[in-house]
């Protein structure tokens, strides 16, 4: 009998591991990638890879040599990190500002507080904002979508940037989007300016669809921080359309879908429960609305996405599990 | 037909039921039976035999413990060779009567033949007398007595016998088999146990993944005619078949924390129990019999077998017959796939609960390597108790007890599905368990301590 395993129940296990998970997140985000890499050129490559790679070989040589514990490279998380981050650069980044967001992703806000699991902050939109405030030059000269043999590139702001410059100077919101000649069209499927997670909101859609389709996130924090986004700025817009962006602008521009698609849907820095959920996506919606009109930086996604990581332990201490017979 | 089930948690593994086309076969009797005076829930039986005795199959050769306990019968007829104690599946040692088989006499007055018995006694407590004299005990897992359940104590009364043909546990067709081929013997035990139970509304749940047996039962329930007994077909999800989920499909009502499903108006049995009540009421046959089946992953399908064993059989005897163990089996389960006990011990003998010989390869039942938590809320997703595991292990690591009872760590059912879905493999019902048992011990010991102190309350008064 010893030839057998005797251990106790359950005895099988559903195919899904943390590494198939963030498997399926890599997948997700690939028609994005793809439609960056077309539009932006060689930058985007060399920001994709020097992202991707340092994000990797940190988490390597930081869990083997100075954590001296087993590399965790194996889950995907690293890369992961590595993709959103690269997705969160303009494609003119140089490459070592690319690094340092990477030392401050993985290194910082992942690996002090322990690792996969244990980070308060996402760690990509943690390195994201390092950079932003760091080195600001960089980070908001965006390249304009140039293909991918395309000349050098151009650079230009985005509509937020473009909106909050404009109205700064005295010029109304349908003035600006006319001058700039902004469709939804373009914003849909990639004509304007910004990161390559900002230039196509059908690539990264079609991501989200398939996690939704795979079972690999729920859509609750996602469609919160819409509907918020949607009402909040559609009320503003009733009131002062030649203040305030439209709602659709709202939801399609920036780093909105991106962000409450892939990064507040993030296991690790999101709610538990379904209703903690929604109310993370409500406080996220409304604080990178409240950035986007009242604050001085033009976008405000990764900063309410920061914020709202900070409640996280609170909301999962609010919210419980409906039990069984304890009504 | 409504589709129902239960409304907190749950998880949809693969089915597999593999052997639901093998028709239930008799086992052939072996040379030596061991019988386990641990059958049941509850205290173990007493043997009322001696060593050099001859034994008739259908004759009582233990007596109950306690209240919670139950009769034993022979299985087979022979020379009772030892009492003494053996390993169970698990290794533990429970003392067994060892009888060596001759022939197959069985004791007067059981009806072995096919005849159906559609005629119910009038005696509500001849039926229950009947059910402790022939052993009943639960057959869906926990093998608790029937009489006791079937027996609510005074001033709850019960509104609905649920009979639970869910089978939920991936890879078992016993149930199935039997819903096939004794259609109407359960039907018949639930009536019986509906008269006991003072003719209150009876449902038979079964999965929709049976839908053959779905229709078997409406057919043979038309045939039948009695009042007040119908089908219900329900989703497939696994716990469906536990008994406070199964009471939350088919009620919609749940249980309290603690609290009894009676108390809720419910009585749970099983199919298979139906079928021994039918056998022991009408047929006067004790439980010595019952259906099991030989399955797995790396089994090919047609050295899967349903059988009808005898209690005592010896499961090395059982697998030898049926060809042997598949040379990729890893592990050798008794039961299903979900809560099914891994078996330690080959040698061990078949109980009036067994349900299956399952084996399953390693790259079906090899747990990986555990890594860190991802936080990613699956776990109590799936949880049909709406607890938190990954809560829970926190407070385990933490030595935080109150903190346990306050997330009612007590109200685990055991059922695997957190552990199932963990994407990080981390080991949570192993986690959980001691913890559970632990709280529980806790609050059994406070209601002891209430209930002595309100007696020396009430003490002087006198």
């Amino acid at each position: 009998m010893g030839k057998y395993l005797v251990s106790p129940n359950p005895h099988i296990h559903a195919k899904e591991s943390t590494s198939t998970l963030m498997r399926d997140v890599v997948i997700a985000l690939l028609p994005a990638v793809l439609v960056s890499v077309v539009f932006y050129g060689l930058g985007e490559i060399v920001v994709l890879g020097v992202s991707v790679a340092s994000c990797v070989l940190l988490e390597y040589l930081i869990t083997r040599y100075m954590l001296k514990k087993p590399s965790t490279i194996c889950d995907w998380s690293a890369a992961v990190t590595g993709l959103l981050l690269a997705m969160n650069l303009p494609a003119s980044t140089p490459w070592w500002v690319v690094v340092m967001g990477a030392v401050f992703a993985i290194g910082v806000a992942k690996l002090t507080f322990g690792g996969l699991g244990q980070n308060v902050f996402n760690p990509a939109i943690a390195g994201r904002v390092f950079l932003l405030v760091s080195y600001p030059t960089y980070m908001t000269s965006w390249a304009m979508p140039q293909g991918l043999f395309g000349a050098d590139a151009v650079s230009g702001a985005t509509p937020l940037g473009v909106i909050k410059e404009g109205l700064m100077q005295g010029a109304s919101v349908p003035q600006l989007m006319a001058e700039n000649g902004w469709s939804y069209g373009s914003m849909l499927f990639a004509n304007i300016g910004g990161s390559a997670g900002e230039i196509s909101a059908i690539a990264l859609l079609a991501g989200f669809v398939y996690l939704l389709v795979r079972g690999v996130i729920k859509p609750y924090i996602t469609l919160s921080i819409w509907a918020t986004v949607f009402v909040f700025s559609g009320l503003m817009w009733l009131i002062n359309p030649a203040q305030f962006t439209d709602p659709i602008f709202n939801l399609l521009t920036g780093g909105m879908i991106l962000g409450s698609c892939f990064m507040a849907t993030d296991y690790v820095t999101s709610p538990m429960s379904n209703k903690g959920g929604i109310l993370f996506g409500f406080g996220i919606g409304l604080i990178a609305m409240l950035i986007r009109y009242f604050g001085s930086y033009p976008e405000g996604v990764s900063f309410a996405i920061l914020i709202m990581n900070m409640c996280v332990p609170l909301i999962n201490r609010a919210f419980h599990q409906k039990k069984y017979g304890r009504a | 037909m409504s589709k129902r089930t239960f409304s907190i948690g749950g998880i949809h593994p693969h089915d597999n039921k593999i052997a639901r086309g093998c028709a239930i076969e008799v086992l052939p009797l072996p040379q030596t039976v061991y019988i386990s005076m641990a059958q049941h829930l509850g205290a173990p039986a007493k043997p009322v035999v001696a060593v050099g005795d001859q034994v008739k199959a259908g004759q009582v050769i233990a007596e109950p413990g306690g209240f919670i306990s139950a009769f034993v019968h022979s299985s087979v007829s022979g020379t009772v060779k030892s009492i003494a104690p053996r390993q169970d599946i698990a290794g533990n040692w429970m003392t067994h009567v060892e009888i060596a088989v001759e022939g197959d006499e069985w004791v007067e007055g059981v009806d072995l033949s096919d005849t159906l018995v559609t005629e119910i006694p009038e005696d509500r407590n001849a039926i229950l007398e009947k059910i402790k004299a022939c052993g009943i005990v639960g057959l869906g897992g926990a093998t608790f007595p029937a009489h006791v359940k079937l027996n609510p104590a005074p001033g709850s009364k019960a509104e609905c016998l649920i009979l639970n043909g869910a089978e939920c546990e991936p890879f078992l067709t016993s149930d199935y088999r039997i819903m096939l081929e004794k259609t109407k013997e359960i039907i018949i035990g639930a009536a019986i146990m509906q008269k006991v139970l003072g003719g209150c509304h009876t449902v038979i749940g079964i999965e929709e993944n049976k839908p053959e047996a779905i229709e078997a039962m409406q057919k043979a329930l038309a045939e039948l005619k009695y009042p007040n007994i119908e089908v219900m077909s329900l989703m497939k999800r696994y716990p469906q078949g536990g008994e406070k989920q199964l009471i939350d499909a088919v009620m919609h009502r749940q249980v309290k924390s603690g609290g009894l499903p009676i108390s809720v108006g419910a009585v749970v049995q099983n199919v298979a129990t139906s079928l021994a009540v039918y056998e022991a009421v009408q047929k006067n046959k004790p439980l010595v019999t019952n259906t099991m089946t030989i399955t797995g992953d790396c089994l090919p399908v047609e050295k899967q077998h349903n059988y009808l064993f005898r209690i005592g059989m010896p499961l090395s005897y059982i697998a030898e017959y049926a060809g042997g163990v598949p040379e990729k089996a890893a592990k050798l389960i008794s039961g299903g796939p979900m809560m099914g006990k891994a078996i330690a011990n080959l040698d061990a003998c078949t109980v009036k609960g067994s349900s299956s010989i399952l084996y399953l390869s390693e790259e079906t039942t090899k747990r990986k390597e555990e890594t860190s938590c991802i936080r990613c809320g699956r776990c109590a997703d799936a949880c049909p108790m709406g607890l938190e595991p990954h809560l829970l292990r926190r407070l385990v690591n933490a030595g935080d007890v109150e903190g346990l009872e306050a997330n009612s760590v007590q109200d685990c059912i055991e059922c695997g599905c957190c552990l199932y879905s963990c994407p990080a493999y981390i080991p949570l019902l192993d986690i959980i368990r001691p913890a559970k048992g632990q709280v529980m011990g806790i609050i059994r010991n406070r209601a002891a301590a209430a209930k002595a102190a309100a007696e020396a309350a009430k003490a002087p008064q006198k």
